[in-house]
């Protein structure tokens, strides 16, 4: 075991398919299809659940349901169904990426002080601009919190992609493993595991920007 | 998918079987690294920072990698189970180290204080007093990493050791859908199981969460 694939100049090769960069912009792009498609999905339904308190039953338990859907079961299930291609991979992902945002949506506007909401009220704001002026700003640490925590979850299982014959940089540990070449496994780990703390870096930076400077006093 | 069961119900139990303890030994033996860990970490907060920075980076390696590597590492087989405990393991404590220590540092500081001033020293006083306050939190816990250990163990198929996800290399593999199917749903039952187990042992162990108008 050893570094040698790693930092073997002619794996870094834009041009060379398979090479490293192509690895982890196919990689990349599985994990922003899915997060974005998740998000869209989870996002409104957390957001509707926690303004009005109807149906809280689903958003908690949506947490450990989606926790308990064994990722590549349910891939192998789809291309199976579905034929090999992009779409069974979204698929597991974004059900993989949805529980956690929609958990953290609703947890974020359950936990914020009531009085804060009926003050908003009082002024005369309507339900939307309640949600989307008060509620939503104020809940934005912890959904951000929930957000992160999918994307480290979504880097990580992406690599299964591999197993059903696709791109991303799964491809270096099951290639690695079926020609016993721990080299090329271990680079692979090494990347997703620098990609997914990378990520969590980015997001971190972003969430000091959108969250307003009024919340980031700890009380 | 009944054909399915009753034609290959002796590999089903089989990978059922496996795919239990495979789950759950790391389950316990992560409960049991990870609770002096998190309490290192409240005992000194110097210590906490670092601690939630290391477990998110172990939470961030692939599974199938850490599955690969350990072999290598530990020198057992490939085809060992023991690759599988461990991996799992790991993935156990970077979660429960966390919560045991943002459990034991939401103890309230009164009732830290209350106790110190009726005589508790502090080993006692963590055994008789933090820990248990802090249960529910430290549950919560268990319970999310139960469930993922439940769902991780079938990524150990595609090294030859992974349970219920032997069911779905099989069928992956024939493009038959009856077995991955049935693993599946078999997983996901496990888990809820599992899940409710930690449930009802918290509802058992600390029956005072359930009383909330009665606080002050």
């Amino acid at each position: 075991m050893n570094l040698s694939y790693l930092f073997d100049a002619a794996h870094w090769d834009l041009g060379a398919s398979g090479s490293i960069p192509q690895l982890l912009l196919s990689h990349l792009w599985y994990v922003i299809l899915a997060l974005a498609i998740g998000t869209v999905i989870a996002l409104p339904v957390g957001l509707y659940i926690g303004h009005t308190g109807r149906g809280s039953f689903i958003a908690i338990n949506a947490g450990n349901a989606g926790r308990s859907l064994p990722t590549l079961g349910l891939l192998m299930l789809m291309v199976t169904l579905l034929g090999l291609g992009l779409l069974p991979v979204l698929i597991a992902l974004t059900v993989l990426v949805i529980p956690p945002i929609l958990t953290s949506a609703y947890a974020g506007l359950r936990s914020l002080d009531p009085q804060v909401v009926d003050a908003a009220r009082g002024v005369g704001m309507r339900p939307w601009q309640v949600l989307t002026r008060v509620e939503l700003p104020m809940a934005l640490p912890v959904l951000m919190s929930g957000f992160r925590s999918a994307t480290l979850q979504v880097v990580a299982t992406a690599t299964v992609a591999a197993a059903v014959g696709l791109g991303g940089l799964g491809r270096l540990l099951i290639d690695g493993l079926a020609v016993n070449d721990y080299s090329r496994v271990l680079a692979g780990a090494i990347v997703v595991a620098v990609l997914a703390v990378l990520l969590d870096l980015v997001l971190a930076f972003a969430q000091r920007w959108i969250v307003s400077p009024g919340l980031r006093v700890s009380r | 998918m009944i054909t399915y069961l009753s034609n290959n119900s002796e590999t089903v139990l089989a990978a059922l079987r496996q795919h239990i303890w495979l789950a759950l030994l790391p389950v316990l033996l992560g409960f049991a690294i990870a609770l002096p860990i998190g309490y290192l970490g409240v005992r000194f907060p110097r210590f906490y920072h670092p601690l939630v920075n290391v477990a998110g980076v172990l939470y961030s390696i692939p599974s199938l990698a850490l599955f690969v590597f350990l072999p290598v590492v530990l020198g057992t087989k490939i085809l060992s189970p023991i690759n599988i405990v461990v991996a799992l393991t790991i993935y156990t404590v970077a979660l429960l180290a966390r919560t045991v220590a943002d459990g034991l540092r939401s103890v309230d500081r009164l009732i830290t204080e209350s106790a110190t001033a009726m005589g508790y020293r502090r080993f006692r006083r963590l055994i008789d007093v933090e820990l248990p306050v802090a249960l529910p939190v430290i549950l919560a816990g268990l319970r999310v990493a139960t469930v993922a250990n439940i769902s991780l163990v079938s990524v150990g198929a595609l090294i030859g050791v992974g349970g219920l996800g032997q069911l779905f290399t099989r069928g992956f593999q024939l493009f038959y859908l009856e077995p991955i199917l049935v693993g599946v749903i078999l997983s996901v039952l496990l888990a809820g199981v599992a899940d409710l187990a930690i449930v009802l042992i918290q509802r058992a162990v600390t029956p005072w969460t359930r009383f909330q108008g009665g606080r002050a």
